[in-house]
């Protein structure tokens, strides 16, 4: 019997009831009395000097209350990059700054270049009309390769050059790899585009300035992932507001998947204009401004070349990535292709030599940072599609190969400086081929060539790091921050609980979840604890959601602090039956002394902890209340085995996605329901990547997918239903809950799978001279590539 | 959006009166045109809203004719056409998605004639006669290239005339973001000639692939078309999602579903 | 500006409005319903669906003039008259069709109408009908499940298939 509470059950979302009836309060249902409405100008030039920017006709025009340009932001900070790389040759990376309103030069189409402050929004964009810029248009800096080869045009000057870091990982390794790739029986080579993509959180981004004279007090309402991250970065480095001064409020948030964990300009804007005109501030995307203000995400060119001895066992791995970083460094932009796909490159297997070079690059294009996996599907995606070319040039079946190199003794240590501590990677692949119905795909695949329709069949392993950690190692790594999670559990007086947490949740469903966590530690109604979050002023300092990280990290905080709680009012309960401590046992929501039949209930326990009447005041305070920080060991390792089937036309080239099935390996699962709703999401956008989504720039660095018109998302009828098993289960051995995180392995594990089915698919075909078809396999590509 | 006013007539004649004023626009069901005012590519004075115009409204049948009113949505026509001219149902249930459908009107993407419209590629391949407040147009005379018609300025499309064929049918290959027609491709075949209307594929916009209509005359079959050279890829749209090449190809391929799904 | 009367969730409501001023602008601004979300400027992600007369209408792609007498139906007035969630709402939450709940309004809308016109629809009917329904958190499996168990079909074995 699945459990029907607790850790474990698939209770349903107690979040839902609001969204269901439209209560939901997102960041644009927040309005403040006397708002205030910006419209941005924005580039719409890639590139070009920015001579001047005549503001005087759009300040005369009806309900202008202020218009903004670079020069009021002389003097404040810059938006700051919270990761900083150490090049191959112990050079910091290069740091352009990123000012909040464009000055001297813009670099993007989309940079915001003025700011129309006006009494409403139709005032503010009909004045926005009427900012001119005065722009010299320069050429544009588009193509990596070419940016790097070349310093003939620069996106920022003063660097001298359009790299921002030339990166080697592990450098030591570089001339053993390089000497076992010359020395080994068979290499495969794979060159290919991780294509550039927009996150689209179906909620665009949303910001809204207030400022109070009565204390001095800033307030920012945003939609963000992670509001202590922004009040940090935004008051410390770019507004110069200390944090007792600021709260940064993020409400309901709809979607992230990375792109809302950034701070952005028009976070700053709207905080700073408001303290400027003394009202508040708002700001409200469009879809069309957030294709080209968001952050975007992938991007990369990569080359990789796989090493095998005579018998297929891999000997050598090398890679050599240009990671495109935009016009600006977003705030986790320098480490995504660097600690978060560098050490993932190992994957599943024992490759024993591994070498990751990463040319970072600034172009004429919108910041480049996290999306859903960040760097861990880059690196996915290269090793699952270059073992698969290896198995067709080999001549040996893709699967037998993967087995035969998997690590399959833990803890192990990767040549790309990381420790896994558990996983069981045949197991999930075995879990795989059953969930997939491997056996029945023949008979498909002819079902298919009856209907005149090629079949193809992929698979893929992968592996990824989640609840990046310890603080003190990624202080080494680069990272300016830490990366532990808080959390205060607050037990009322009579017993129902509030549970702070600085995990932030946008659809992952903490309201739920974190609940059934405490309940279970302290046998009482989930619906007794409620989850606090999104909101400086009444949390503690926390690191926010991102990196699959919630419950590994937030989770494991909030055990901490349960724990406190428990004993502590194991104390008190000691106290109250006149028992040792040590004597007091919880079961079931009441505390007993062991071997009688004396029990007090909880709830007695929280009233005597705030009435302390009958009470052990000289020993321990009134009140239970507990607040803990935690910084993990390692990283958590979550792994899987994801199937993909494809039917291709053969005459036009489009591909249908058939079946699906991920096996995964999660460790403990505190809600099935909720763990199964993020592979969906995660398979969606996977597949999203690998046959629809592409952000698109021309050679002048216009955006050409710019809207839902070119840019293709997966719709309802794009994705099948996905088979779903997370049933092998090795748990994490280093946090309390043994859990591993979910949020992202979806998006991580999908794509090759998706192209090694349709690569599988031709071949059935008879089009054998196609080796690889980069991403997105639209029916133009895979047409072409039919072509030859 | 810049600012306008908007005004709701009843009739068609009230409606022409309201189109006088200087820089004033028809409004349909708004599906194309309130993107568009999003964007800022339009300003106009006022917008006539063509919605409470009941006269518009409406899916007749006389005798091998069907007439649709200008203000007729696609859904209605997807419902109301289908016993009558499943060919053409299809291709209006098969318009944007069910909201798009509500309110979206065939006069709309007739006056709009977008390149990649569906409407159109009926229209040409049927012979079918458009019909304004002041007179009636062939087809063929109507469609002038990418958006642009036959049209004078507040003149009102109020009705699209089809000649029922004896079998017909749209084939749309959707641009995979948008879901317009990479290529959409209208058949029909009538007791003395065959029509195929190809959009989304053209620079010239919608066009009749007339070596197809002439040897689908002869033998109306899947095979007659797999002969033919397809169109010059050179005058095919070359964009992101697709090459010319591609374009003409999928042509050939859609004339080819097309001509089989025919009923 | 022009006055307009409508009934929205069954209250009768006059209001002044801009000439330019779309149905979802007034719902949001002026009524302050704002379950009904804006998700594009292209009318492609359905998170503004709301119901005109009883039809599947996007709210960003109508002006609030053009509803002048007409019935508005949004979100906040789906729920059962005791205020419990409708058939359509519980199987969402029952089967998990919702992560971030941005897109749901809409999605909710849209399910309903589908429901009224094909009662029991096919998977694939759901699939196609919701092209113009967005949704980047659930993947639509349990989208799909749930407006397949509203309809009263059994969803127990449809991801296995
Ligand atoms: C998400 C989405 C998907 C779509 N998918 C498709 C698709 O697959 N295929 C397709 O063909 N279309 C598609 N469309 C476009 C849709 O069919 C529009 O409804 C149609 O093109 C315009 O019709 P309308 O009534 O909405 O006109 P409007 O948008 O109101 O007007 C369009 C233009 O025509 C003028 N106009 C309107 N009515 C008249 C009239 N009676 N007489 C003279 N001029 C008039 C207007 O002034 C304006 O210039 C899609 C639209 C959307 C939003
Ligand atoms: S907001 Fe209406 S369709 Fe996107
Ligand atoms: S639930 Fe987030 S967009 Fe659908």
């Amino acid at each position: 019997m699945p459990k029907d509470h607790g850790i474990g059950a698939s209770t349903k979302r107690r979040e839902d009831v609001r969204f269901l009836t439209g209560a939901g309060n997102y960041t644009d249902d927040v309005n403040v009395w006397g708002q205030a409405y910006v419209a941005f100008v924005r580039s719409d030039v890639a590139h070009g000097t920015l001579n001047g920017v005549d503001t005087a006709e759009a300040e005369a025009m009806p309900g202008v209350i202020r218009v903004f340009t670079g020069k009021d932001f002389e003097g404040v900070g810059s938006i700051p990059c919270g990761w900083q790389i150490t090049d191959r040759h112990g050079e910091p990376m290069k740091e352009p700054p990123h000012p909040v309103l464009a000055q001297g030069k813009v670099r993007h189409v989309g940079d915001p270049i003025a700011a129309v402050v006006a009494e409403s929004l139709q005032e503010a964009r009909d004045a926005a009309d009427a900012v001119v810029a005065d722009i010299s248009d320069l050429p544009a800096v588009v193509d990596m390769k070419q940016a790097v080869a070349s310093s003939d045009t620069l996106v920022h000057d003063d660097l001298g050059t359009n790299l921002c870091y030339d990166w080697g990982f592990v450098e030591e390794n570089r001339e053993a790899v390089d000497k076992a790739i010359q020395e080994a029986a068979h290499v495969t080579t794979l060159e290919l585009v991780n294509n550039r993509l927009v996150a689209n959180p179906m909620e665009p981004r949303v910001a809204v300035g207030d400022y109070s004279r009565a204390d001095d007090m800033s307030t920012l309402y945003t939609t963000s992932q992670n509001p202590h991250v922004i009040r940090l970065l935004m008051g410390a480095f770019v507004l110069g507001i200390p944090e007792h001064k600021l709260r940064v409020v993020a409400p309901d948030v709809g979607g992230g998947f990375g792109t809302k964990i950034f701070h952005y300009a028009e976070e700053a804007f709207c905080t700073f204009a408001a303290r400027q005109i003394k009202r508040p501030v708002k700001w409200t995307s469009t879809r069309g401004e957030a294709f080209m203000s968001d952050a975007h995400g992938r991007d990369h060119v990569t080359k990789i070349e796989l090493a095998m001895d005579a018998e297929n066992n891999f000997t050598a791995l090398r890679t050599e990535t240009y990671a495109n970083m935009g016009a600006y460094l977003s705030t986790f932009a320098p480490s995504v292709p660097t600690w978060l796909h560098g050490t993932l490159m190992a994957g599943n297997y024992k490759t024993p030599l591994i070498y990751v070079n990463v040319k970072a690059v600034f172009t004429n294009t919108v910041p480049v940072d996290a999306y859903r996996g960040a760097g861990r599907p880059e690196a996915t995606y290269q090793l699952e599609r270059v073992i698969d070319k290896a198995a067709r040039e080999r001549g040996v079946d893709p699967m037998a190969l993967r087995r035969q190199n998997f690590i399959t003794e833990f803890p192990y240590a990767t040549p790309v400086a990381v420790e896994y501590d558990t996983g069981d990677y045949n197991a999930t692949l075995d879990k795989l081929e059953e969930i997939a119905d491997l056996a029945g795909f023949d008979k498909r695949r002819a079902e298919s060539e009856a209907k005149g329709k090629l079949r193809g069949l992929g698979i893929n392993c992968y592996i990824e790091a989640c609840g990046i950690a310890p603080s003190n190692l990624v202080g080494q790594l680069g990272a300016r921050a830490g990366l532990y999670e808080s959390a205060t559990v607050r037990v009322n007086a009579t017993g129902s609980i509030s549970v702070m947490t600085g995990s932030h949740s946008h659809g992952q469903g903490h309201e739920t979840s974190f609940p059934q966590v405490v309940a279970e530690m302290l046998g009482i109604p989930e619906d007794q604890v409620d989850i606090v979050h999104g909101d400086t002023a009444n949390t503690p300092m926390g690191m926010g959601t991102y990196g699959s990280r919630s419950i590994a990290v937030g989770g494991s905080a909030m055990v901490r602090a349960t724990e406190k709680i428990i004993n502590k009012a194991k104390k008190i309960a000691a106290h109250l039956m006149e028992a040792a401590e040590a004597d007091i046992e919880l079961k079931d929501g009441a505390f007993s002394v062991a071997g009688t039949d004396k029990s007090v209930a909880w709830g007695d326990v929280c009233l005597a902890a705030y009435v302390p009447h009958n009470y052990p005041l000289e020993d321990i305070e009134p009140g239970l209340e507990e607040t803990a920080f935690y910084d993990p060991s390692n990283f958590t390792y979550p792994s899987g085995a994801y199937c993909c089937e494809v039917e291709v036309d053969p005459e036009t080239g489009h591909v249908t996605v058939e079946r699906f099935a991920a096996a995964d390996d999660f460790g403990n699962v505190i809600n099935p329901m909720i763990v199964e709703g993020q592979v969906h999401g995660g398979v969606a956008q996977g597949i999203g990547q690998a046959l629809l989504e592409n952000c698109v720039y021309d050679e002048t660095g216009q955006l050409l997918s710019a809207s839902y018109m070119d840019y293709a998302m997966p719709r309802a009828d794009n994705v099948p239903m996905v088979t779903v098993d997370h049933s092998c289960q090795t748990p994490c051995t280093h946090n309390p809950l043994g859990v591993k995180g979910c949020g992202e392995a979806g998006a991580i594990g999908s794509p090759p799978s998706v192209i090694n089915a349709v690569i599988d698919a031709l071949h059935s075909g008879g089009f054998t001279h196609v080796t690889h078809i980069d991403m997105p396999a639209t029916p133009n590509r895979v047409w072409a590539a039919m072509q030859g | 959006m810049y600012a306008f006013e908007i005004e709701r007539p009843t009739s068609v004649a009230e409606a022409v009166t309201a189109l006088g004023t200087e820089e004033a626009q028809p409004l349909g069901g708004g599906q194309t045109l309130i993107p568009t005012l999003k964007q800022r590519l339009a300003m106009p004075s006022k917008l006539v809203a063509l919605t409470a115009i009941a006269d518009m409204k409406y899916v007749r049948r006389d005798g091998d004719t069907l007439a649709i009113g200008g203000g007729t949505t696609h859904g209605t026509v997807a419902k109301e056409a289908a016993t009558h001219f499943p060919g053409l149902a299809g291709l209006a249930a098969r318009i944007g998605d069910p909201a798009v459908r509500n309110r979206g009107t065939i006069g709309g993407s007739i006056a709009n004639n977008d390149p990649s419209a569906c409407y159109p590629s009926a229209a040409l391949a049927c012979g079918a006669t458009i019909v304004t407040n002041t007179r009636e147009i062939a087809a063929d005379d109507y469609f002038q290239g990418m958006f642009m018609t036959a049209l004078e300025e507040g003149e009102i499309v109020t009705e699209v005339r089809f000649p029922i064929p004896e079998k017909s049918a749209y084939m749309k290959f959707e641009q995979i973001a948008s879901r317009f027609p990479l290529v959409g491709v209208f058949v029909a075949k009538y007791a003395d000639r065959v029509g195929v209307g190809v959009t989304g594929a053209s620079n010239d916009g919608v066009f009749r692939w007339s070596e197809a209509e002439e040897a689908l005359a002869g033998d109306f079959s899947a095979d007659a078309v797999a002969g033919l050279t397809a169109p010059d890829a050179s005058d095919m749209i070359s964009d992101l999602h697709g090459t010319g090449a591609y374009r003409a190809h999928l042509i050939g391929v859609m004339t080819k579903r097309g001509v089989a799904a025919a009923s | 500006m022009t006055e307009v009367t409508m009934t929205v969730n069954g209250k009768s409501v006059r209001r002044a409005v801009r000439g330019n001023e779309l149905l979802v602008e007034f719902l949001r601004e002026q009524l302050r319903l704002t379950g009904t979300h804006v998700g594009c400027d292209t009318s492609q992600c359905g998170a503004c669906c709301v119901h005109v007369n009883g039809e599947l209408v996007k709210a960003c792609s109508m002006f609030a003039a053009e509803a002048e007498g007409a019935e508005v139906t949004t979100i906040e007035g789906v729920a059962n008259a005791d205020g419990s969630l409708n058939v359509i709402q519980q199987a969402f939450q029952d089967h998990h069709g919702l992560q971030c709940g941005f897109c749901t309004p809409g999605m909710v809308m849209s399910a309903a109408s589908l429901l009224k016109e094909n009662p029991k629809p096919t998977e694939a009917e759901v699939r196609h009908w919701l092209q113009g329904n967005i949704c980047r958190c659930t993947g639509y499996h349990n989208i799909v499940k749930a407006i397949m168990a509203a309809s009263g079909q059994d969803v127990a074995t449809v991801a296995a298939e």
